[in-house]
Formats: structure tokens, sequence, C-alpha cells
């Protein structure tokens, strides 16, 4: 691939990468009243969360086991409303210490 | 500037956990053939996990611009609920120029941060993107230029980062509303027909979690509408 050609794949992804972001958020100057919207609206970041979390997340580490063990302290630690530094941390300790066992 | 330094605080996290995600992208990037300054380029220009592993794969192949396009969109499409999201939740002076450029650090990770909010000021917003943003790219740089350095295990382990941040922030608002435990449990469902199911695991994992959330809370907007103050 020639620079040429790099820097027109960079700009298509760069350029609708941003366009997607910044239109909807820069023109939508209103308050959205619709309460069906609005409802929408607030469940959407844990809908999205949700499912960019399961089921990758058991295939992000070199174990399903180390995976789900790591998911379990991550629950565990937010229900005690632990700090998102805290959580991951850990989440990735305890992956860590499995995988010194099992692989 | 309390505000751009609250924001600092909370990119924290974000800005760890970008550092193990882009150094895979780096390591990955030069692995296809990329100059370490070509992906440095990608990462500090767009921003965004997937749709750049999609990109760089693409890169590979000659002349598939429209599949590049398309393939953007439907990964990205998800942003733009994100953006019309956070635009509810905007105070009177984040708006116009502001909202142009700070609109470029929508991350999945600074977005959910950022909609914890009750108010979100432009300062705090630029403060939250700050630590990411240069760890996106720092983290690209390194993974470009060390490569396979870190040990498989450490690399492994890191891999938990993101998901581990994501569970910290679902986890409390399911504690507190059986609504978003439904919602959750709906968009875990559809997020395994789409990983499991042969013909539907097909469709490029940008878009079926675009699909996926979108299903999951229109189900949620139905059968649970919010209270006025709630949303």
């Amino acid at each position: 691939m020639d620079t040429k050609e790099f820097l027109i794949y960079l700009l298509i992804l760069s350029g609708s990468t941003y366009l997607i972001r910044s239109i909807p958020f820069a023109l939508l100057r209103k308050k959205i009243e619709n309460r069906f919207v609005k409802s929408f609206l607030y469940y959407i970041p844990y809908a999205v969360l949700t499912a960019m979390t399961i089921p990758a997340i058991f295939y992000a580490t070199d174990s399903k086991i180390s995976a789900a063990a790591g998911l379990v302290v991550a629950v565990g630690l937010a229900l005690k409303g632990k700090s998102l530094t805290v959580v991951a941390v850990a989440a990735c300790a305890m992956v860590f210490l499995v995988e010194c066992v099992l692989v | 500037m309390n505000d751009y330094f609250r924001g600092l605080r909370y990119g924290i996290p974000i800005g760890l956990g970008y550092l193990s995600v882009s150094f895979t992208f780096g390591i990955m990037a030069v692995s296809y053939g990329l100059y370490w300054w070509q992906a440095v380029a990608i990462s500090m220009l767009t921003v965004t996990s997937a749709g750049q592993f999609a990109g760089i794969g693409i890169m590979m192949h000659p002349g598939q611009y429209i599949e590049m396009l398309v393939s953007q969109l439907t990964i990205n499409v998800r942003y733009s609920f994100m953006s019309i999201s956070l635009s509810q939740k905007t105070d009177s002076k984040f708006k116009g120029l502001y909202r142009w450029l700070l609109g470029f650090f929508m991350t999945d990770e600074i977005f959910a941060v950022a909609s914890t909010e009750k108010s979100v000021k432009r300062s705090f917003f630029a403060g939250l993107a700050t630590l990411p943003y240069f760890g996106w790219a720092l983290g690209t740089l390194v993974g470009a230029l060390l490569g396979n350095i870190l040990p498989q295990r450490l690399m492994s382990a890191l891999g938990l980062a993101i998901y581990g941040m994501f569970v910290a922030i679902v986890v409390p608002e399911m504690k507190h509303k059986k609504t978003v435990c439904i919602v959750v449990a709906f968009a875990i469902v559809f997020s395994c027909l789409f990983t499991y199911v042969p013909i539907l695991s097909q469709v490029s994992s940008g878009l079926s979690i675009s699909i996926c959330a979108i299903a999951a809370a229109i189900l949620g907007a139905i059968l649970f509408p919010v209270k006025e103050d709630e949303a």
C-alpha cells in the first residue's frame, strides 16, 4: 500500500467516524420531550455496554475460565460500589492469577 | 477549571484501559505491514477500537474504499445514539463549536462516564477526554514500536480491563433499577444469538452490537417507560 492509498483510507476511516459522532451531537439542540425516546435514550448506554461485554469478554483472554473469574470479581466489586479503576485492575489481576495456575 | 480537573480524574481508568487496547492495536497494525506513524495517525484521528481493527483489516486489500465506508458506518452507528443521548444532558454553554470539537471524543467509555453526570459541562467533558485520548495514542505508539515485548500472560490479563470498566458502569445502575436489569438481560440474549446462531453470526460485530443494543433499549422503552425525572 503506497502512502497516497493509505491517506485515502485514513480519510474515509477517520472522516466517517468523526461525522457519525459529531453531526447528531452538534445539530440536536432541542430537548427531546417524547417519553418513549427519552426512555430509549436512558436505556441505550447500558444496552450498548452489555452487548459489547457479553459474550465478547469470554474471548478477551487466553482462557474462558480466567475471563469468567475476572467477570465475577468485576461484578462483585461493582456491586460494592468500587470505582472504575479498582474494578478494572482487580479483574485483570484475577485473570493473571487464574492463568498462572491454569495455563 | 475545577470541572476540567474533575473530568481528568474520571478519565484515569479509561486512559489505563485504552493503553492496553491500543497497545494491541499498535502491534497488530505493524504486523499487518503498516508503519508505526501510520498506526499512530489512525489512532489519533479516529479514536475508536472496533472501527480501527476492522479498518486495518480492510487496508490490507487495495482499493476497497466502499467497503471501508460501509464497515465504519455500521460499526460506528452506535455513536450516533450516544451523541443524541448526551446532547440531552449538556449544560447551556456546551453548544455550537464546542460540540463540533468535543464530539470527536465520543467513545463508548467517555460517553458512558459522561452520561453518569446530571448535567455535562464542556470543561468536564474536555477533561474526561484528555487522558483517554493520549492513552490511546501512546499505547498505539508503544505497541507499534516495541511489539511483542510484554509477556503474553500480561497481555491476556490486560484484555479484560475495558470489560471490567463496562461492568463497573452497568452493575451499579442494575442494583438500583430492576428495569435496567431486564434491559441488560435482553441485551445479553440478543448478543449471544448474534454470536452463536449460524446466520446471525455472519453480521459484523460492530453492527450486531448496534442492533442488539437498539432492540434491547426499544423493548425497555416500550415495557418500562421512565418517569419524567429519571431520564
